[in-house]
């Protein structure tokens, strides 16, 4: 099933709409796929994922998720119970000074009964791997724990797609292998649609696709090692090649007969074969 | 320089008042203030003082803890004390103590300075046993539960809730922020430990204005977050957390019923807090 559509979606942030923040974006997502959107500041990319649920309304065009048209009013409720959203700043998202308050907010706010509520919080937190945390206080978490239970606020809604807007890029390394873990691990074992706004490229490895932004347009959409394998595509759009695929590239522009080899562990093999044979 | 501010001054320990529900504790504080109120003699603050051991001792929480609280009041209290004690200005059975220029001190106003001082010393004492055994979160909840009839008068008790809710949570957030904020500026020369008074308020405009400024985009980013989480107002919404009055809170109730009924006896029968003095030469 087709989870969200954008047609020929354009939105501005001035009234006038001289400027257009996203200009002309049409993409399909299909329920259960894992779709990074990559692109630089100001890309538009923000904006997209914001468009997703409502928060903002496209200025023309029209965005539907799960067939619901994000201008219509009334369905605004439905649409951010389907998708829900979890930010970039742990420390502004969480409303509550317990863990459990945090995850509960949501289907409080829906208007969930209260048994169903603790079943709910149990199943959140489980699936972020949280539970032992249940009645401490999100302030002293870490930056990674603290952005898990802001996953699990929003599963606790049970939404179908999850949109992660910039969530790893406040985190230190280990905070956002945590978060990149859980959210994997949905995607696979629960099926769930995850939009995955980010600018590091190593992320949009774990993908099942990739969309490139610059200045408000999709230039590049396709598998990651497809994208990747563009790398001068992708450096006119001022992005970078994941670190590995980097030194991947540079090995062959050396002379070494490795193939194209996009994380650390693909590269060592390709090295490890290409050794082999010489 | 921020890092010894604690919110609230919860104790966290397992026990009778800290089990209590939050409403109970609350209505009971107000009944133990009336009562300090309403006593009129000594006989009476005893009788409170002595509740307030025993309120102590339930609650677990050492009473060096509970004294604390003395200390930031302490200043008020003799200070009122030693006003009460000059400025005193009711009739007098006895032959003044002091009268020098304007100052007068007698037996009774002597006498209205112990009182008063110990009323205080009561009161603060009383207040700081709730903030000690009670979360800042369930007194919000408390809070929220007891202001319900209001919401006939439309009055926004839910939204009041969570404001104060959420300022709680934010103050661990804006400390660490003004510690970051203080360290950057010292990095740049910034003075914040001598010099005057307003030279040290003045100093403190670059922290407070950075602040401002970031509390505001929290604030933006934290309305995204509750919009994306499907909030919309208290219409429709239910709550996890549900307040119960227990066995206990009824054993309180009937405990401080019981304090006042008692003060009252001891204001009929032992007199006012002068006739203490007779009361002490009686006895020789």
């Amino acid at each position: 099933m087709e989870a969200v559509r954008f047609d020929n979606v354009k939105f501005s942030y001035e009234e006038d709409g001289a400027e257009f923040a996203v200009n002309g974006v049409s993409l399909s997502v299909e329920e259960g796929q894992f779709v990074a959107i990559l692109g630089r500041n100001g890309s538009g990319k923000s904006t997209l994922a914001k468009l997703v649920n409502a928060l903002l309304t496209p200025t023309e065009g029209k965005v539907t998720v799960f067939g619901m048209d994000t201008l219509d009013p009334k369905m605004t409720f439905e649409i951010r119970k389907s998708a829900g959203m979890v930010f970039q700043n742990p420390d502004n998202q969480t409303v509550a000074s317990v863990v459990e308050d945090d995850v509960a907010f949501g289907p409080e706010n829906i208007g969930v009964p209260r048994e169903e509520i603790g079943k709910r919080i149990e199943f959140a937190l489980d699936a972020v791997g949280m539970q032992a945390f249940r009645h401490a206080t999100p302030s002293r978490l870490s930056g990674g724990q603290k952005q898990r239970i802001a996953i699990a606020g929003v599963l606790a809604i049970l939404p179908k797609i999850m949109i992660l807007d910039e969530s790893t890029a406040m985190l230190d390394p280990r905070g956002r292998r945590e978060v990149m873990e859980v959210v994997k691990k949905l995607n696979k074992e629960r099926g769930m649609t995850v939009l995955l706004i980010t600018h590091f490229m190593d992320e949009a490895l774990q993908a099942d696709r990739a969309i490139v932004m610059h200045r408000g347009e999709a230039v590049m959409d396709g598998a990651p090692e497809e994208i990747f394998a563009r790398s001068d595509e992708l450096e006119s759009y001022n992005l970078t090649l994941p670190r590995a695929a980097a030194v991947c590239k540079q090995l062959q522009a050396a002379g070494m007969p490795v193939g194209n080899a996009f994380d650390a562990e693909e590269l060592a093999e390709e090295i490890c074969r290409s050794l082999q044979k010489g | 320089m921020l890092n010894d501010v604690t919110f609230g001054q919860y104790y966290p320990a397992k026990s009778f008042v800290h089990n209590m529900d939050p409403r109970a504790k609350i209505v009971l504080i107000i009944a133990f203030i009336v009562a300090i109120f309403l006593a009129r003699n000594f006989f009476g603050l005893a009788a409170v003082f002595l509740v307030l051991v025993f309120l102590v001792l339930l609650s677990r929480v050492p009473f060096g803890r509970v004294l604390r609280s003395i200390k930031m009041i302490l200043f008020v209290i003799v200070f009122t004390a030693i006003l009460n004690l000059f400025f005193y200005s009711g009739e007098s059975a006895y032959e003044p103590l002091v009268d020098w220029w304007i100052f007068t001190i007698t037996y009774e106003s002597v006498v209205n300075m112990v009182f008063l001082a110990l009323r205080l010393f009561l009161l603060v004492m009383g207040t700081s046993i709730l903030t000690l055994t009670t979360t800042p979160v369930a007194l919000t909840d408390g809070i929220e539960s007891l202001l319900t009839p209001l919401k006939w008068i439309r009055f926004p008790v839910h939204e009041l809730a969570l404001i104060m809710s959420i300022a709680l949570r934010f103050i661990p957030t804006l400390t660490d922020e003004t510690n970051r904020i203080i360290a950057a500026q010292k990095a740049r020369g910034a003075n914040f430990e001598t010099g005057g008074l307003i030279r040290r308020a003045k100093a403190m405009l670059p922290v407070l204005i950075p602040l401002l400024v970031s509390a505001f985009r929290r604030a933006e980013d934290l309305g995204d977050a509750m919009d994306a989480r499907c909030y919309s107002g208290a219409k429709g919404r239910t709550k996890y957390k549900k307040l119960r009055f227990t066995w206990r809170d009824l054993l309180g109730v009937l405990f401080f019923a019981a304090l006042i009924t008692g003060i009252v006896f001891l204001n009929m029968y032992l007199g006012t807090k002068f006739d203490i003095i007779a009361q002490i030469a009686s006895l020789f």
